[in-house]
């Protein structure tokens, strides 16, 4: 496994912190990027909506950034891990990442990873490590009210009007690329199927496309092709977008360090 | 004396009330799996509802103080994520309480279920006049566990705690 030098997780049994990092950065970084919605929704139902579902990922991140901390064993609470972190430590896939854009795009790129991690999760919550699989369970369980939620805006954007349809088509065809990373496999993952822990990730494209299709489908809305985009987000090589959103995220506890309320 | 105590930690409980949903307790509301005493000990174990409830830590907060005021000398938390907190934990009087404070109660849980996209919406009945004429008008409220209705007959707006 690559070594990069700020993340200090080396040596034996890494491979689960590592794993629960990408989870818990997808739901923080994806959290921080529906907040930025808070105050300029289009409607104040969806500003309320994308706010209760930020709140959910940023609990969900908490979940599994806590469980990072204490097997890694270094002393490094959920905290420290969201604040204290730098760019190339962070283990989202970069579909996370990628600027809020226009409320199409947020609903798009919420849909394609909704519909994700409800079938990563539906199969994570049988892991062999017990913890994992009660906070993959929980999780499933808010992430099926994400579906709905996302799923139903893209029909209404993409079987809309005119300008709906052209923003959610522009929107699809600018996230589709990025859908491949979150399908991506490393040894970290082989260590953790080995033993039981996580799933394997390649059975589970086949009914994520059927379902996402079904919807897209339905929405009018037209299935890109070409080649998938791996910019090496779950080995810390993020876009150029990263770095600007986590210096917003992590300024203030930045600039006190320590600080309490 | 055990039993004693251990009932008088479920009492002082009853009397520690979620900060959104003020008529019922933790223990009401399924929070609190467990009461152990061991001498002027006590240990709670507490399950949390949504992942990201921010009532969360002012109800583990307010467990505390009001068990450390009700004589305990030493209170420890624990939490336990299995089984997962599901609405179906919450008894008929709670749900009763629920709609009689303004708050239409869950239905019960499909289980494992994706929601069916365009299906209909169980239709909740409004808790201020029982109307069935009723449309939802927003999936998600000011807080994560409710739903945000209308009622076409008394034309008050109502929130309704989601089956979860």
């Amino acid at each position: 496994m690559s070594q990069d030098s700020g993340s200090r997780i080396e040596g034996r049994g890494t491979a689960l912190p590592e794993y629960l990092l990408r989870l818990g950065d997808d739901r923080l970084v994806l959290g921080h990027r529906l907040s930025e919605w808070c105050g300029h929704g289009p409607v104040l139902e969806e500003d309320i909506a994308t706010a209760n579902i930020a709140l959910d990922l940023l609990g969900q991140a908490t979940m599994f950034l806590r469980m990072a901390g204490q097997i890694e064993g270094q002393g490094r609470d959920e905290d420290a891990l969201a604040y204290w972190r730098d760019e190339n430590q962070f283990r989202n896939a970069s579909i996370a990442e990628l600027p809020r854009g226009d409320f199409g795009f947020t609903i798009l790129r919420q849909f394609l990873f909704s519909a994700w991690a409800f079938h990563h999760l539906g199969t994570l919550a049988t892991s062999a490590n017990a913890e994992l699989g009660a906070v993959a369970a929980k999780a499933l369980k808010e992430t099926r009210y994400h579906v709905r939620h996302s799923s139903e805006w893209v029909l209404r954007l993409g079987d809309g009007t005119a300008e709906s349809h052209r923003r959610a088509q522009a929107a699809l065809d600018e996230l589709w690329p990025w859908t491949g990373e979150l399908f991506w496999q490393d040894e970290v993952d082989a260590e953790l199927r080995t033993a039981g822990v996580v799933p394997d990730l390649e059975p589970l494209r086949a009914p994520w496309e059927a379902m996402v299709g079904d919807v897209l489908a339905r929405a009018t809305l037209t299935l890109p092709a070409g080649p998938m985009r791996m910019s090496g987000g779950r080995r810390g090589r993020h876009t150029e977008h990263l770095g600007h959103m986590l210096a917003e995220m992590q300024i203030v506890a930045r600039s006190h360090p320590g600080a309490k309320w | 004396m055990r039993e004693n105590s251990q009932a008088r930690a479920l009492g002082i409980l009853d009397t520690v009330k979620d900060p959104e949903v003020p008529v019922l307790s933790v223990v009401e509301l399924g929070v609190v799996r467990r009461v152990e005493v061991s001498g002027t000990e006590v240990t709670v174990t507490i399950t949390p509802t949504y992942s990201g409830c921010p009532a969360l830590h002012a109800m583990e907060q307010d467990i505390e103080s009001a068990l450390l005021a009700g004589g305990f000398e030493r209170v420890i938390l624990k939490t336990e994520y299995a089984p997962a907190w599901t609405t179906d934990w919450m008894s008929e009087p709670a749900r009763e309480k629920l709609r009689a404070y303004g708050i239409a109660p869950p239905g019960h849980v499909a289980i494992d279920q994706l929601i069916p996209l365009g299906a209909t919406v169980r239709t909740v009945s409004c808790p201020f006049c029982g109307s069935a004429n009723t449309t939802l008008e927003s999936e998600f409220g000011p807080t994560s566990c409710k739903s945000l209705h209308i009622c076409h007959a008394c034309r008050q707006p109502f929130e309704h705690f989601k089956a979860f």
